[in-house]
């Protein structure tokens, strides 16, 4: 995949709900295939917001969203809903795991949506569970997972369709540091991998160890972008976890993609 | 406002849609017992409250006015052992024609007993106008209400006496019902001399009410205080009103098994849909009471919130369904009154009191036990409940459920039922509740419609031509012995010979017959039996049979249940048919469905008669048409054909009883009310579940499941239980239909013919079998499409 393909284009994005103050207020941002962008900001400062409308989860009100080539504020339900589950990959603070169906279910799930076909998708998902070491848990239901291992499972959920676009709502949120660390280590072997990634965080451990890119948001406006390529100097300090995910993926480093 | 108050109206305001199947279910549920126990205690001896209510006459006498002085007749009201009376009315009985202009039309056969009356009202017998005014003056008469078959006229109507000097015409200014049968129509009393013939002496009418009138002997002591107390011979007639209320109870008597078990299925039905409906609302609040209790809330306080959160939309819809209740009584009670032929009845207003009462109670029932329970638990538990519901359950189902060949959001929706089994028994029942009431129901209405049909079976032909001529004089006005009807008129001298001649020779007719009524005894029977007697092929004909077969020999009879009752015979013996000093054995052929005289009703071929030395002349001709025949040009060319011979005949059309008619409206409002609580029933379960599970879809709406993926998904998780539901409802409710129906064939003095009864074909089977797989899905689709509208960033933000 080309470094120069733009996976989201967003131009003149302002979005309120009801009548309170615009959440985001002419943002405009591009993302190019490969880069793994961190999105930064206060509480209610629009990240989420912006997650969504990337998403297709929620409509701008003024502006124009593209993402991997599709205008996806124009789509309608169904047609955002084919649109996220063919080329997004979502992973959540709190994980939303189905808590009845086991693992390999809940990994299944994007490509039963898709209609794949079944055996395909099972080595799909093996080789997932695979590749993020939670293969021992494969027949398990997620509420006998640690938060670590769940996060691993919406992961691979969100890798099943193999996804133009990965994002990431607080990823680490709800995990403790060892945990936290796992997942840290696993974004950025993704990325490292060519994974697109968009990752909303409060974490600056994660956002330095595996964004190539910052923005920090205020108000619904970026009032910080390292931009593409960069770092943030001050934030390299955490790069040093990027091994964990290379030992857990046995560097078989095709998979993900 | 208190901190409970403001729960409460939180608890109310913030769910609005459960708030408003609240009220539409127990408006419903209110509506339903209303108007099923409205019918159920309109059902309990309605001619004795409508007798009752109109102070009816016990003994109706008739007095010959060449006999004794209108004075004498009216002092036999002071006699000790009457207690009311009114009279004297003068009576005429006169044959009336219908119609104005060139369209003339008999009615005939049936004369009218006339009174002269002033007014409706009065000490006895206080008649009920269902329409129109009472007479004001000369020239109008009102009619009593038929108990079966079309009125004789709109009210504005003519009806006028032809045979009568001067031909008086009156207008029909009105229909009224006399419980007591007091005469078949009312004019102003000096109207009386007009419908007089010259010379004919002047008749009385008193009607009475005794002390004693509970028993036949009683009713017989009275009477003969009453002859003597005027000349000998002036007391003409008298009619009891035992043998009035003995038809009308009879009558009453078919409807209460329907009555009764439409009424139970219906309150069953709202004790169920009430329970489930404000139980599950409660239940579903189980998180929401842990986080009250988490605030200091006591389990006391709590029950008390959730009863009055409860309490609120069940008052509504109870007030709601009350009114709709009365309302939609109005047009059934007034069936019901016809087919019952009482006065018309109004919902009994305990009814109106108790039911609110009974629903209300049980609604603070069903909310109080799961409020408790959950006040109980501990409250890390309930603030635990639903946020991971009992994980573990269904998951067998869930996996197998995977592995089928379907897409991926009917699997979801087919194993979900397993993982909250007890919300799934309560869809359940409310759907088999609705698909019993369908299919017994559909089984009711095609039995009665069968049954009518088999009724009509006594005039088949499509065209009937009567050997009677028009009467050439009033035939009725000379028979005045008797209150009750008087014999029919003498046939003319047709040759009927001839007119089945001309019949068969017809080109369009495919059959014909002859009958005619004959008065025969048998032996082992008391008095006299009606006979209807067939002449020629008949088979096309015949009468619904419920065993052994239709006439096809000579001095064979077909009869009804009672006769063979009261002659302990059985299909396949003989009994004795006698007559004018000779008898001859006939053989019972078979047994049909016949209620006339009270089932006693016999149907013999006419070589019985002409063992017993009798000659027969068919009074009636049943005539079969060839298929695709017009009949009104058939009609014109027999007529022409028969003219010589002086007979006409007529179109003759399936009448539709209003007995029938009334159930008919009953079954189709019962089971509308029904299927409406059960997809009620089911909305509100589905709205619960996917208001619980509203992460859960959120969640598999971001992995991309389409909207109508979703839909799909909620309706197959109820769909599944439907189609089980409607599988076992059916056979259930086929189970009630084949135990009412006989019950109603016996309190009508039959048995069902089988051809009535096996009414559940395949087809109509396979189809109500799906009706629960429908009400399922009817009840589902809705709250699908919401939870696939609501928009995935705010299903996501719901914790
Ligand atoms: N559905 C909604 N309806 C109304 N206002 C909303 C809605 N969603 C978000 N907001 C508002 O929009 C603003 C941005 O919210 P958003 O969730 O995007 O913030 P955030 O940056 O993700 O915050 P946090 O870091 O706390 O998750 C906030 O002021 C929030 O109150
Ligand atoms: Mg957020």
């Amino acid at each position: 995949m080309s470094s120069t393909t733009s996976v989201i284009d967003i131009r003149e994005v302002r979005k309120s709900y009801d009548d309170g103050p615009a959440a985001l207020d002419g943002l405009s941002l591009t993302v190019r295939a490969g880069e793994a962008l961190a999105v930064l900001g206060p509480s209610g400062s629009g990240k989420s917001t912006l997650l969504n409308l990337i998403a297709g989860l929620d409509k701008p009100t003024e502006g124009s969203v593209t993402v991997d080539g599709v205008r996806v504020d124009g789509l309608g339900e169904t047609g955002s809903a084919r649109f996220r589950r063919e080329r997004i990959g979502m992973v959540f603070q709190f994980f939303n795991l189905l808590d009845d169906l086991t693992v390999t279910d809940n990994v299944l799930l994007p490509s039963q949506l898709v209609g794949a076909g079944r055996a395909q998708a099972r080595a799909r998902a093996a080789e997932l569970l695979e590749y993020l070491g939670i293969a021992r848990h494969a027949r398990a239901y997620p509420g006998r997972l640690s938060g670590g291992e769940r996060q691993r499972v919406a992961v691979a959920r969100a890798l099943m369709n193999r996804p133009a676009l990965l994002l990431a709502d607080e990823p680490t949120g709800a995990l403790d540091t060892a945990s936290g660390a796992e997942v840290r280590a696993l974004l950025t072997e993704l990325n490292s991998d060519g994974q697109t990634i968009l990752l909303v965080t409060h974490d600056l451990a994660l956002a330095a160890a595996c964004a190539s890119r910052t923005i920090e948001l205020v108000d619904g406006r970026i009032v910080r972008d390292t931009g593409s390529g960069g770092r943030a100097p001050d934030l390299q300090s955490g790069t040093a976890g990027g091994s964990a995910a290379g030992s857990a993926a046995g560097g078989s480093s095709a998979v993900a993609r | 406002m208190s901190a409970l108050g403001k729960v409460v109206r939180a608890g109310v305001g913030r769910r609005r849609v459960q708030t408003v199947v609240m009220v539409l279910t127990t408006m419903l549920a209110v509506t339903a017992s209303i108007m099923a126990g409205g019918l159920v205690v309109a059902s309990q001896a309605p001619f004795d409250h409508a007798f009752a209510k109109q102070r009816g006459a016990h003994l109706t006498g008739r007095f010959d006015g060449g006999k004794a002085t209108s004075e004498q007749v009216a002092a036999t009201a002071h006699l000790p052992a009457v207690t009311a009376a009114a009279g004297p009315f003068a009576v005429v009985t006169a044959t009336p024609q219908f119609g104005e202009g060139g369209l003339v039309m008999m009615i005939g056969e049936a004369p009218l007993t006339i009174a002269g009356r002033a007014a409706a009202g009065g000490p006895v017998d206080a008649v009920t106008l269902t329409k129109g005014h009472w007479v004001t003056g000369p020239g109008q008469i009102v009619l009593t209400v038929p108990e079966d078959g079309p009125r004789m006229g709109e009210v504005g109507g003519t009806l006028s006496f032809p045979a009568l000097p001067g031909r008086p015409s009156l207008t029909i200014v009105g229909y009224a019902r006399s419980v007591s049968r007091t005469a078949d129509a009312w004019v102003a009393p000096a109207e009386i001399a007009a419908l007089t013939r010259p010379g004919a002496a002047p008749a009385y009418e008193m009607l009475y009410r005794f002390a004693h009138a509970g028993t036949g002997a009683g009713m017989a002591r009275d009477k003969n205080a009453l002859a003597a107390a005027v000349p000998p011979g002036a007391l003409s007639g008298t009619l009891s009103y035992l043998t009035t209320k003995h038809a009308a109870d009879r009558e009453t008597a078919t409807f209460v098994p329907f009555i009764v078990a439409f009424g139970v299925l219906g309150l069953a039905m709202s004790v169920l849909i009430i329970g489930i409906v404000v139980s599950g609302a409660v239940s579903a609040g189980t998180r929401r009471i842990g986080v009250l209790k988490s605030l200091g809330l006591t389990p006391g306080q709590v029950g008390r919130a959730y009863v009055g959160q409860a309490l609120i939309p069940a008052s509504a819809g109870t007030v709601l369904g009350v009114v709709l209740g009365n309302i939609a009584s109005v047009p059934l009670l007034a069936q019901a009154s016809d087919a019952y032929g009482a006065a018309p009845l109004t919902v009994a207003w305990w009814l109106d009191l108790a039911v609110p009462a009974g629903v209300l109670a049980l609604v603070v029932a069903s909310a109080l036990a799961p409020a408790l329970r959950a006040a109980r638990l501990r409250t890390v538990q309930a603030l635990a409940t639903g946020r991971t519901p009992q994980v573990g359950r269904g998951r067998l189902a869930a996996r197998a459920a995977s592995r089928l060949p379907l897409s991926r959001a009917l699997t979801l929706g087919l194993a979900g039922p397993f993982a909250r089994p007890a919300r799934s028994a309560t869809i359940w029942a409310a759907v088999a509740f609705g698909a019993v009431g369908v299919t017994f129901a559909f089984g009711l209405g095609s039995s009665l419609s069968a049954i009518q049909d088999g009724v009509n079976r006594h005039n088949p032909g499509q065209v009937s031509v009567s050997t009677f001529a028009p009467p050439p004089v009033d035939a009725g006005s000379g028979a005045g012995t008797d209150a009750g009807p008087p014999p029919p008129p003498e046939p003319v001298s047709a040759d009927t010979a001839a007119v089945a001649r001309t019949i068969a020779a017809q080109p369009g007719t495919a059959g014909s017959f002859g009958t005619v009524e004959q008065q025969a005894t048998f032996a082992g029977i008391p008095g006299a039996v009606r006979v209807t007697a067939y002449q020629g092929d008949s088979s096309w004909g015949g009468l619904q049979m419920v065993s052994g077969h239709w006439l096809d020999g000579s001095r064979q009879i077909v009869v009804g249940r009672r006769f063979l009752e009261a002659t302990g015979k059985h299909v396949g013996d003989s009994v004795t048919l006698e007559g004018d000093g000779r008898s001859v054995a006939v053989r019972v052929v078979g047994e049909a469905l016949t209620v006339d005289d009270d089932g006693m009703h016999v149907a013999a071929d006419t070589g019985s008669f002409t063992a017993l030395g009798r000659t027969l002349r068919p009074d009636t001709y049943e005539v079969h048409l060839a298929p695709g025949t017009d009949r009104a040009g058939y009609l014109q060319d027999l007529n022409t054909a028969l003219k010589p011979l002086g007979v006409e005949g007529r179109a003759q059309d399936n009448r539709i009883s209003s007995t029938i008619i009334a159930m008919d409206t009953m079954i189709a409002m019962l089971t509308v009310m029904l299927v409406a609580v059960a997809g009620l029933g089911v909305l509100n379960t589905v709205v619960l579940d996917t208001r619980e599970r509203v992460h859960d879809l959120g969640v598999m709406k971001a992995l991309g499941m389409a909207p109508r993926q979703t839909v799909a998904m909620v309706v197959t998780s109820v769909a599944g239980i439907g189609a089980v539901a409607g599988l076992i409802g059916v056979p259930l409710g086929m189970a009630l239909h084949g135990y009412v129906i006989p019950a109603m064939g016996s309190a009508a003095g039959t048995r069902i013919p089988p051809a009535d009864l096996h009414v559940y074909h395949p087809l109509p089977v396979l189809l109500l079998a799906l009706s629960g797989l429908v009400i399922a899905v009817a009840g589902a689709l809705l709250p699908a499409t919401w939870s696939a509208r609501t928009p995935t960033a705010t299903s996501l933000r719901t914790e």
